[in-house]
């Protein structure tokens, strides 16, 4: 079995955080800085290979055990619930799940209420344990876009500084979940890579 | 690659040969069963989905999602009495993947009655020796639910709170479990005990003389100590974040894995409470191997369809081409007749009929 950690980088700005995380923690693999359209690298001294994917594929990769670990923002570990372990919450990328709407919004409870989103199974979920009806209508971006134009009632989104809220008329009406990167685990890759993980989880905890 | 083969062995008959050494016997079920023993036992199964259609005396029947609540319906409880079973079954389920049903070869050993100590160590070497047998790379992690549920069970939690609680230990999920248990007014020293316990993972040797300072007496633990010594083996671990869905399993609960698969592979432990629902007096222990989690891994894809491809003209006559075949085949090597060179056939070498048998390497 390849005895190198393999871990699942999500691309981006949160990923070349976690890698410095990484990096400073002494799993460093300098290759990986050298510009160029590579995306997997290796450092058999510290005994790491990592791969750069899409944030929202990272958990996929971790859970079907092309990564022994990964980094995944909570929104996607709560929408798409892989069966992995999360060790680690590494407090970068903080940001909010919420409902946000149009400023002068009032939820009239007789009605079912429109719900725009990415995220279906976390809003589901949420209007499940609040007793609300609620019709999901599923966007892919632009979100912001279905309240103005009558699309939705409400919308359920990230919210990291509120600015394009702000610019698009919309307020935060309530908060769902505190987001923030995650450190998770392939189940099975933990049972041979034990000392590996623990060990890198050991150091990103003292970090 | 065939699913019951793995690695070039013809898996599902070494395990049932296993399985009957130890004096399990086969247990062939029908394929359908009424569907309302799934819609009563809906947590019991891996996926909520079950294939449904009306029987001809209009009766709701369910293609069998699962194998372990049929035998536990079927049970017969006498006094004394211990049944060792073991099947080999197609189940229909939805894939997580690709949310479609997909049939799936399940073989496992069931043992009910009077289960003793005896029984679920031997269910657990059978486990133990089903894992090595589809890999030398594997992991028996087992737990005694007993152990997590008590204190639990001493604390004053909601059903929701302990759900929450057991999807984060299931997570292995430190932060989130320490956030939880402060909102449930949980007591410090009780907090940092679960999250030990839930953290501690290793061999048994390791794990629990460490434990055992912790919780000095707790049954659950010593009847760990006993079973995995009695293992001996370095494949088995501790792993108190296997919490089978307590409703149904109780006692001793493991999962088993092996290198370079991303899932368990066998999944087992006690289900008395399953047979207390089922109004049955006897107890129950057996796992369950996931043949399909084995299809398309560790075998490399072969070079070569054929060794030879034996081309053969209008002007050969049948017996010829036979009789050339047959040659071929009787040297051990693997042929494939044609007329025509086919265009994705990978082949070592041709012997061409039309050119009196000539050989090209």
């Amino acid at each position: 079995m390849d005895k190198l950690l393999n871990i699942a980088l999500p691309k981006g700005r949160l990923g070349e955080k976690v890698y410095a995380m990484f990096e400073a923690a002494g799993f460093d693999c300098p290759s990986i800085k050298e510009p160029g359209r590579k995306l997997i690298f290796e450092n058999e001294a510290t005994g790491v290979r990592y791969f750069w994917v899409k944030p929202s594929d990272v958990a996929i990769y971790v859970e079907r055990g092309a990564a022994d670990i990964g980094v995944a923002g909570k929104d996607i570990l709560l929408e798409y619930e892989p069966d992995v372990y999360e060790l680690h919450d590494l407090a970068i990328g903080k940001c909010r799940m919420a409902v946000a709407a149009k400023k002068d919004f009032r939820d009239n409870r007789a009605r079912t209420l429109r719900v725009a989103t990415k995220f279906t199974n976390i809003a589901l979920k949420y209007y499940n344990s609040v007793g609300r009806d609620i019709d999901i209508i599923h966007l892919n971006g632009s979100i912001e876009l279905a309240p103005i134009l009558g699309l939705s009632d409400v919308i359920v989104d990230i919210v990291e500084t509120g600015a394009t809220l702000k610019e698009n008329d919309l307020t935060v009406v309530e908060e769902i979940v505190p987001i923030s990167a995650r450190l998770i685990a392939n189940k099975a890759g933990y049972r041979f890579k034990t000392e590996q993980i623990n060990g890198l989880v050991k150091k990103m905890r003292e970090m | 690659m065939n699913e019951s083969s793995f690695a070039g062995k013809n898996l599902s008959s070494e395990l049932c040969g296993l399985y009957g050494s130890y004096g399990y016997v086969r247990y062939k079920m029908n394929k359908f069963e009424e569907y309302d023993l799934y819609a009563r036992n809906k947590d019991f199964l891996v996926a909520d989905s079950v294939i449904t259609f009306t029987d001809t005396n209009g009766k709701l029947m369910a293609l069998k999602p699962d194998v372990t609540l049929s035998i536990a319906k079927n049970c017969r409880d006498a006094a004394g009495e211990v049944n060792k079973l073991y099947y080999d079954e197609n189940v229909y389920r939805v894939s997580k993947g690709t949310n479609s049903f997909k049939e799936i070869r399940q073989l496992g050993v069931e043992c009910t009655g009077e289960i003793d100590d005896y029984c679920i160590l031997e269910v657990l070497s059978l486990a133990l020796k089903s894992l090595q047998a589809i890999s030398p790379e594997c992991a028996l992690d087992v737990s005694e639910l007993s152990v997590i549920s008590g204190i639990l069970d001493g604390c004053d939690l909601t059903a929701s709170q302990k759900r929450e609680l057991l999807k984060r230990i299931g997570e292995k999920n430190l932060h989130e479990l320490q956030a939880l248990c402060e909102a449930a007014d949980m007591a410090a020293e009780t907090v940092s005990l679960l999250k030990t316990l839930v953290a501690s993972y290793g061999k048994p040797s390791d794990v629990l003389p460490v434990l055992k300072t912790l919780l000095p007496g707790h049954p659950g633990l010593a009847r760990l100590e006993t079973l995995t010594g009695a293992l001996g083996s370095d494949a088995v671990r501790i792993d108190f974040s296997l919490v089978s869905d307590m409703s149904y399993y109780n006692g001793v609960v493991f999962k088993g894995y092996v290198g370079g698969l991303p899932e368990s592979v066998v999944s087992g432990g006690q289900y008395d409470r399953l047979m207390e629902k089922m109004k049955h007096t006897s107890c129950a222990v057996g796992f369950a191997v996931y043949l399909d989690l084995l299809e398309g891994f560790a075998a490399p894809s072969a070079a070569y369809d054929a060794d030879v491809l034996l081309l053969y003209g209008k002007a050969d006559s049948p017996a010829k081409v036979l009789a050339a075949a047959q040659k071929l085949t009787a040297e051990g090597k693997t042929v494939c007749v044609r007329k025509n060179v086919p265009a994705k056939l990978r082949y070592k070498a041709v012997v061409d009929l039309t050119e009196g048998g000539a050989c090209h390497g």
